[in-house]
């Protein structure tokens, strides 16, 4: 089946397996009905899927250079969108995403804009310019737009860091929902993930992560959307929630305002043993703060999340694959179509969750109840007692207030289902989702890094004589060094998933907007000004995060540019270091003005050979 | 003006009208948050539907325009990739 012209096939492959995959969540439900238990249902989910990306990584292997590194060229435009989409979506997006409108409403909004609208700047800025380039990886670019090893290295550097704050979380996320699903501890949970994760990408790199991408998109995207169909039908909001919750978001507003958005007093929260990570509603689900300053934290969230998506190599990197450039430019468009089935899901799930939680006159409804009555329920039980759930009686009335009502953000997508009284295959297949979603992102950070150190590192720089057979036995001995140590990282549990997620777009932007915009748009960039650029907006970007981060040396944020937004600093410094010191030095030669001019129109061949 | 240079002028005018409107829809209504939030669609008030969709569809269709109008410059200009590149 993986034979002949296998790319003509691809619509049959998917389509096969998709109708498979739903074959399967039938017979799940069957067995659920005939009285398999919820843990083995939850235990089959979360390994049938991950056998497949196994498989389907197997079949991909590969000994051909172009093949592991840009999976040979010849990603069909939809298909590279589906992959760049589960690339993208990580575990905090699966996850979190929801959570956080749940408990950050409209503020919270800035993270859909951010991480949609960068988009708009990776296909007018970069993607179609860097496919041109015809490089394997990020600082490829760096090193052979600029020229010379030491821009390289720079590239290199800025790549990691960001990379591997990323991947961390992911790693986490796959640890956690591994842990869950099989019942295992979590420490255990996240080697069992890196497992799974680098069984999609050793054999094949670039190749065997494409095609469990895709795979994994299809997985993620029907676990995300079924159950958001399926409990605005079930409880009556509307059959399309999209369009039909208009009217939930408005009685949202006027329960906030009958409960009263109390934010309580961080001493009472300690006195009441809540356990850490677990909030309560206290901002408005859809009002917009008051005031200047809040419409700037917004925009200025959601710029920091935009350039930060143009700078991050494992998403640029997707779009090397394309067969060619107006096909890159065409996979970014339809990236961000199957990027947006969920984001804009994401709201609504968000509000049917609030709704069926808060809504007095709703069957699910728990707040204005009396606190004994809630806890006979099952769901509130069993999440009370994994401490993801916790009542806290303040005023001692016996009755369930909104600001008495704690969660973690991950239960919002988690219970929902459980909440609205779905069967748990839907628990089951939320589970697989997240699990999808956290490997595919992870799977495309890992091959990021190890990519770069292995070629631009080991091969570029340290021995360029290497022959094939070395260059990607390095290449995949770096894969399971980098994973193991984003594991490690992640079993010591030193990060909450989104902190980590946000300032992996600062380091980047910080570090490679400008160098790679400005290659390509600016012919006056020259090597000495990339390189002062990169390093000067990696350490003022880095500077300032430590000088604003409440647990580093916590100062005040100027101009409210706190921990989240660091990468406006780091981005701007990078901007004027990067002008001033090209003018100062001598305009690139006329070689590389030449090369600039190639890259800028899309046909003929490619600056770097198809092997190099 | 060369052939090459002329391309790159098209092709920088889209690239600057493609910015400027996702400047718009990214940023500038935003900045009015709050006096959007008074109108609504669909039964949404307006900014929030802007950023739980409005926005986001709105980048989709921009880049879907933008590639086909960046391919239709460089079909003008000839510099449109042969199958075999």
């Amino acid at each position: 089946m993986f034979k002949g012209n296998f790319i003509d096939n691809l619509p049959k492959i998917y389509g096969t397996y998709t109708g498979g995959f739903f074959i399967f969540i039938i017979l799940m439900a069957i067995a659920e009905q005939a009285g398999m238990t919820a843990k083995t249902i939850g235990i089959l989910f979360v390994a049938f899927t991950v056998c497949i990306y196994a498989i389907i990584g197997y079949l991909s292997r590969t000994v051909q250079v172009d093949a592991y590194y840009v999976a040979g060229r010849q990603v069909p435009t939809v298909f590279n969108g589906m992959a760049t989409a589960a690339d993208w979506m990580s575990g905090a997006s699966f996850v979190a995403m929801a959570g956080g409108i749940y408990f950050g409403g409209y503020t919270y909004m800035a993270f859909l804009v951010g991480w949609t609208g960068g988009y708009v700047l990776v296909s007018s800025l970069l993607a179609p310019y860097l496919r041109k380039f015809g490089c394997y990886t990020v600082p490829d670019f760096i090193g052979t737009r600029y020229g010379g090893n030491f821009a390289r290295f720079c590239a290199v550097v800025v790549l990691t860091l960001a990379s591997f704050t990323y991947v961390t979380a992911q790693i986490n996320a796959t640890g956690t929902i591994a842990s869950r699903a099989l019942s295992i501890p979590f420490e255990l949970g996240v080697w069992v993930g890196l497992v799974s994760i680098l069984l999609c990408s050793m054999l094949g790199g670039m190749r065997a992560v494409t095609w469990t991408q895709v795979a994994q998109y299809i997985v993620l995207i029907i676990a995300y959307l079924i159950p958001v169909f399926w409990i605005s039908n079930k409880s009556g909001f509307g059959f399309f929630p999209h369009f039909m919750l208009g009217e939930e978001v408005a009685r949202l507003g006027a329960l906030e305002s009958q409960f009263g958005l109390v934010k309580n007093a961080a001493a009472d929260i300690k006195a009441a043993g809540v356990p850490g990570g677990l909030k309560s509603i206290a901002v408005s689900h859809a009002g917009v703060p008051e005031g200047g300053m809040a419409a700037w934290k917004f925009i200025s969230l959601a710029l920091c999340m935009m350039v930060g998506t143009a700078s991050l190599p494992h998403i640029l990197m997707r779009y090397f694959t394309t067969p060619s450039v107006k096909a890159a430019r065409k996979s970014v468009a339809w990236s961000l179509f199957f990027i947006a089935l969920l984001y804009t899901s994401a709201p609504m799930l968000a509000t049917l969750s609030k709704i069926s939680l808060i809504d007095p006159n709703l069957p699910t409804g728990i707040i204005g109840k009396p606190i004994a009555e809630i806890m006979q329920i099952e769901w509130v039980n069993a999440w009370i007692n994994v401490k993801q759930a916790f009542i806290a009686d303040f005023n001692g009335d016996g009755i369930l207030q909104l600001n008495e009502w704690f969660m973690r953000g991950d239960v919002v997508v988690l219970a929902t289902p459980e909440v609205a009284g779905l069967p748990y295959v839907i628990s089951g297949l939320v589970a697989a989702g997240g699990m999808a979603a956290a490997m595919s992102t992870a799977d495309g950070l890992i091959l990021a890094i190890a990519n770069a150190l292995s070629h631009d590192i080991y091969y570029k720089i340290i021995d360029p004589k290497a022959d094939v057979r070395k260059r990607l036995l390095v290449a995949r001995a770096l894969l399971i060094v980098i994973g193991a140590a984003g594991a490690y990282i992640a079993s010591m549990r030193i990060t909450s998933i989104l902190g980590a997620v946000a300032w992996a777009f600062d380091f980047a932007m910080s570090g490679l907007f400008f160098p790679l915009i400005l290659g390509v748009w600016w012919k006056r960039a020259t090597r000495q000004g990339a390189i002062a650029g990169m390093i000067a907006g990696l350490a003022s970007g880095t500077a300032y995060l430590i000088y604003v981060y409440p647990k580093f040396m916590g100062n005040a944020p100027w101009l409210g540019i706190d921990h989240l937004r660091f990468g406006i600093i780091g981005a701007s410094v990078c901007l004027v270091v990067m002008v001033v010191v090209s003018l100062m030095t001598e305009e690139p030669d006329k070689a590389t003005q030449q090369m600039v001019d190639e890259v800028r129109v899309p046909s003929g061949k490619t600056i770097l050979g198809k092997q190099h | 003006m060369s052939n090459k240079e002329k391309h790159w002028e098209k092709t920088k005018g889209l690239m600057i009208i493609t910015l400027i409107i996702w400047f718009v829809f990214g940023y500038l209504i935003f900045m009015f948050g709050s006096d959007l939030n008074t109108s609504s669609f669909m039964g949404y008030p307006l900014a929030y539907y802007m950023c739980a969709q409005g926005s986001i569809i709105a980048f989709v269709i921009l880049i879907f325009w933008f590639a086909n109008r960046q391919e239709k410059i460089d079909e003008e200009f000839g510099f449109t990739e042969k199958e075999d590149d």
